[in-house]
This record gives C-alpha cells, structure tokens and sequence, in this order.
C-alpha cells in the first residue's frame, strides 16, 4: 500500500474515469468500482499532513492536504461514489459514467485541497462535470435546467476566484483556512459558499436541476455538490453567527414546498435544503459538539438522502414518473424499493436506531447548549416537518396512497444491491454510531440512546404521523396536483421577459442580438453536445440562459488572462 | 387471473393502522409517567411538550402550505415559452 502514500485520490478517479469508455462491460463496471477503492486505499495510507506541495506563479499550492475535517468528508464521498457506481452499473453510456466518475473525483479534490487556487480549480471541475448527468436527460427541458445549473455554478467559482485573490492582497497567502466575514474577499467566498450550499434566494438552481437529472445522475448530485460547501462552510466559517439564522431559515422555509410539490424527486430536493440548515446552524454554532454534529449529519445524510433518490429513480426507471399524483399503490410491484425507501425515510426523519438520530441530535442538543431558543424551537418544528413531508408523504405517495393501477417490474438487481448497502448503513451508524463518533473532527462525548432522548423523539415523529393521518382521514390534506409552484427562480425565470415587455421591443430586440450573437459560440459546443445529447433544436431556442451562461463564462475568460497577464 | 388481495387493500385494516397511531400515541405519553426528563430549556419538561409540538407544528406546516399553494400554483407548463 506504501506505493498509493501521497497519490492524489481525487486524480485517480478522474485520470481513471478518462479509460471509461476503452473498456468493455462487465470489466467497465469492475473498473468504475475499482476507481473509488483505489483511492480509498491511497487517502488510508498517506499520514495527515500537507502533501503534493507545488509552486505555480510564485504561488504555493498545497494539491492535497489530509486532516480530520477532509478525511471524514473524503470518506464519504467516496463511499458515495462507489455505491453511486454500483446503482449505475445497468448504465451503458460512457458520457454518465465519465462524468459521475470526474464529478465525484472533482469533489474529493476539493475537499482535499489545501489552497484556495486548487480548490477553485476542482470546485469549477465539480460544476462542468456535473452538469453532463442532468443534460444526460436528453429532453430539452433539462438541456434548459442544465444551463441554468451551470451558469449558477460558474458564478459561485467565480466569486470564489475573486474572493481567494482579494484574500491573497490582504494577507499574502492563498491558504484555505479560517476565513471569517471580514473584507471583500471574506464576503465575496462566504457567498461562492452560499450559493453552493443552496443559501435561501439563492437556492433555486438544486430544486431546478436535480430533478431533471437521469435516474443514476441525481442519486450523484445528491451526495457531493452541496456537502462540499458545507465542508468549505465548516473550514472556512466556523462560529459565524450570521449562519445561524441562515439556516435555521434553510430547515423551515423549503418543507412548506415539499408538502404541495408534486414531482416526489423535487420534494426530495427541497427537503436536501432543509437537511443543509441543520449543518449550516451546526457551523454557525461552531462548538466541538456542534461542529462534530455538521460533520455526522453531512455523512449520514449523504448516506440515507442518496438511498431515497435511489428508491426514487427505482421508481421514475419503473412506473415511467415520480409525480405524486399519478403514484401509489407501488409496494405491491416493488416491495423491496418500498422497503429500501422506508429505512432511508426513518433515517432521514431521526428515529431512533437509525442514522439520522445519532447524528441530528448532536446538532439540536449544541444549539440547546448554547441557549439559542428560538433557532431551537424552529428545529423541533423542522425536524418534525422532515418527517412529514420526507418521512411519510415520499413513501406514502409513492408505494401506498390509493392503487394506481400501475404494475411495473422490481427495480434491476444492480439497483436493489446499492439500495441494500446503503440501508445497512443507514441502520448500521443508527445502532452503533461508534465508528462514525471516531472518525469526527472533535473527541465526542454524548449519548444518544438515553430513555429521555428516545422518547421525546418518538413522541415528537409519532404525533407527526398523527398529524398526517388525521388529515389524511379527514380529507384535509392537500392532494398532490400536476403544477408548478413558483419559487425564487421567478426572478430570473420569468421576470426579465415581464419587464422587456413592458419597456417595449428595441430592448427586446437587443437582449434577442445579444442572445443570437453569443448563440454561434453555444451552438458550436450545442452541436458537439448534441451528438449525444438531445433535441437540436433546444439549442437555438436558449437565448436567455445561453446568453447568461456565455457573460459568465466571459467574465471568467477575460479574469483569468487579466492574471495571467499580471 | 384475479390479483392478490393485499392486507391494505380492505378498508377495516386501514382503519386499524389509523386506530393504531392513535394508541401509539397514547402509550407514548404514558410512558412519560416513567421516564425522567431533563431537557435544557423549562418548556421541554412540560408534559407531552414533543408530542404536543409535533401535531401541532405539523398541522400547521400543512395548512400553512396548503394556503401558500392557492398563491404559488401555476400550471404545469408555466415555465415553458
């Protein structure tokens, strides 16, 4: 194993993902599995520490810096990866396969990475790359989603890359360490960060793209984009109280979206937001208790928020949709997704002998700790919120609610296998969080299982289940409808087109020029896309988004020579 | 071929797992008698105080989101041009 010592995890699976598409199946399958544990070993055996150190423009770059904080998220990540990896294994499309593969690889680089130049690097690789699961659709409504998705993710690299320069004129030193909001450059990452971390306003780009994905794509993206801005939220803003409040808002605000939402992987997102505000409020908190409950809660939530988008997809790859209303009365065709799906449901909810407790409590009792009653009252409500809306409504409209008449196959076995570890793993860390305890940034010392705690909590999720059956019974629930509910995203969705309207066509013309103009350069790359992706056609009709995506990608272009130059 | 009947499919069952919350909720608050709490805040010693706030936060989740659909539902093509 010495021979691994100090060889970049991330770049074994990104230079490994590239002979993808050489090999043939079953061995494609063997390979893209080998990826993620060659790269565990090589993270196993290389001693904390600063390594792969390089001087590039007189800066010092440290490629690969191993510490508590990135061991526990590169663990997961790529345990993510290789289960990610197994769900796919039905897959025969190189592009996915490639791009899963250099998303996941680009994601532990960053988390990985010891200065703010290296992390922007693997920070813009997780955007490009990722973006390919969600155009792996092929309908011209992800191709559409796709471009926002990317040009949301550009903006937050390039405010990272500004920050990080404002922050090396101030201090001298590009080293990514605590930051603080303090100047240009700390509140120019602090939002590189937020917008990555799916801050309220700023959230919409998740519940638009991820369910959009391919079924295999989103159970990836579930895992690392928004867990990476975590880590760099815990690295770089630890005791921040304005995080707090941040995401003591994060829990609360999008469960009133999951309830009405239809599309059961949209609910899905709008409740992966909520979980971030636990770990957002954890690092605002910034004790070792709270710290040490972000970090758990990244790791289990990865774990049972990847199980329930893996049901999900079961499902869309099966019944043909994941809408609610056209849903139900699946468990009899797919009863082992419905169980699947009721481990990472329960563990997501924090019952008791399973993930989400052991890890969630850390969170709640730090914020108690530190006599925060307020933002711990809008916890308890989130908590109980989660339950509901994650906990209940995802399986209940899914596998039970009224038959729908649908009788599909179980899902492929590749599936149910990724679906079976990871549920292990969800009631594994649930029954005995030890393991997990250890691998945490600060010693711990608490005790989940207490009669107290276990029955507060069971009392809370049990009169939750309570709550929906009554007005279940009662005919009060609101029923799932085929719509769209506006969120944000109408600020730039539809708002612009509202206002050319209005100030009359000369601007209209000129937004439509700039749109055309920038369309040659998009559609050189849109035809190269579209070899393997979707309509043409979606293409030349992007004028809006295209032209934003290309301002970005100008702005970037021309910053990057102003540097080089400089 | 008829289909299997499931247990779920009879509507007493349904009724028995609704009846069956109910109890479970009872007995949890029983349980409270013999279970000595220790929260940090005064309000967390109140009898029943989780289970009172989760039927009623989660009620209110519901009705809160249920009033917020009539001013956010748009169709389903709402987004397409």
């Amino acid at each position: 194993m010495t021979s691994l010592q100090g060889l970049s995890p991330a770049l074994i699976i990104i230079v490994g993902a590239l002979a993808v598409p050489l090999l043939r199946h079953p061995l494609r399958n063997v390979y893209m599995l080998a990826l993620p544990a060659v790269a565990f070993a090589a993270l196993l055996s290389t001693p904390d520490g600063d390594h792969g150190s390089l001087q590039y423009m007189g800066l010092e770059l440290v490629t690969l810096r191993v510490d508590d904080w990135s061991r526990i998220f590169s663990y997961i990540f790529l345990l993510a990866t290789g289960l990610s990896v197994v769900y796919a294994w039905h897959i025969r499309d190189w592009v996915q396969q490639v791009a899963g593969l250099v998303y996941a690889g680009s994601a532990v680089g960053a988390v990985l990475a010891g200065d703010f130049l290296t992390l922007f690097v693997y920070w813009e690789g997780t955007a490009v790359s990722s973006v390919f699961l969600v155009w792996a659709s092929r309908t011209d409504a992800s191709f559409r989603s796709g471009m926002r998705y990317v040009t949301v993710q550009l903006l937050s690299g390039l405010l990272l890359l500004i920050g990080a320069l404002a922050l090396n004129a101030q201090s001298g030193s590009l080293r990514f360490e605590h930051v603080g909001l303090e100047g240009l450059g700390g509140w120019l990452v602090f939002l590189a960060f937020g917008i990555k971390c799916a801050f309220p306003l700023l959230h919409n780009w998740l519940q638009d793209a991820y369910p959009q994905a391919t079924v295999t794509g989103t159970v990836f993206l579930s895992a690392f984009t928004t867990k990476l801005a975590v880590y760099a939220l815990a690295r770089g803003f630890a005791g921040t109280p304005e995080l707090i409040w941040i995401g003591a808002i994060m829990t609360a605000f999008p469960i009133f979206y999951a309830v009405i939402e239809n599309d059961l992987r949209r609910v899905l997102s709008y409740s992966l937001n909520n979980q971030l505000g636990f770990m957002v409020v954890g690092i605002g908190v910034g004790t070792e208790l709270a710290l040490n409950g972000t970090a758990a809660h990244a790791f289990c939530h990865i774990l049972y928020k990847a199980l329930l988008f893996m049901s999900m997809g079961a499902v869309l790859l099966r019944a043909g949709t994941v809408n609610g209303s056209e849903l139900g009365g699946l468990y009899k065709s797919m009863p082992w997704t419905t169980g699947f799906c009721i481990v990472g449901a329960a563990s997501i909810s924090a019952f008791p002998l399973f993930s989400g407790f052991v890890s969630k409590s850390l969170i709640l009792t730090a914020v108690a700790l530190e006599g925060h009653y307020w933002v711990w009252a809008v916890l308890l409500f989130a908590s109980a919120g989660v339950f509901h809306h994650s906990g209940i409504k995802i399986p209940y409209f899914a596998f039970f609610a009224h038959d729908s008449g649908i009788r599909c196959q179980e899902a492929p076995w590749n599936m149910l296998i990724a679906m079976a570890v990871t549920a292990a793993l969800c009631i594994g860390i649930g029954v005995h969080p030890e393991p997990l305890y250890a691998l945490l940034p600060f010693a711990v010392d608490y005790q989940p299982y207490t009669a107290a705690h276990v029955l507060t909590q069971l009392q809370l999720l049990v009169f939750s289940a309570l709550a929906f059956s009554v007005l279940m019974w009662h005919r009060i629930y609101p029923p799932e409808l085929r719509s769209v509910n506006v969120d944000f995203d109408w600020v730039y969705r539809r708002f612009p087109p509202l206002v050319l309207a209005f100030v009359g066509p000369p601007a209209r013309g000129a937004w439509v020029a700039l749109g055309l103009r920038t369309q040659e350069g998009i559609r050189r790359l849109g035809r190269y896309l579209a070899h393997s992706y979707g309509p043409h056609a979606g293409v030349a009709r992007l004028a809006g988004s295209s032209a934003m995506a290309v301002t970005v990608l100008g702005v970037f272009a021309a910053l990057l020579l102003f540097f080089y130059l400089a | 071929m008829q289909e299997k009947r499931y247990w779920l499919d009879s509507k007493e069952n349904v009724a028995k797992v609704y009846r069956g919350v109910w109890i479970a909720c009872a007995l949890l608050l029983v349980a409270e008698l013999f279970v000595h709490l220790h929260g940090h805040f005064a309000i967390e010693n109140l009898f029943g105080f989780y289970g009172f706030f989760g039927f009623i936060g989660c009620v209110g989740l519901v009705l809160g989101a249920k009033a917020l659909r009539k001013v956010l539902i748009r169709p389903e093509d709402y987004y397409d041009d």
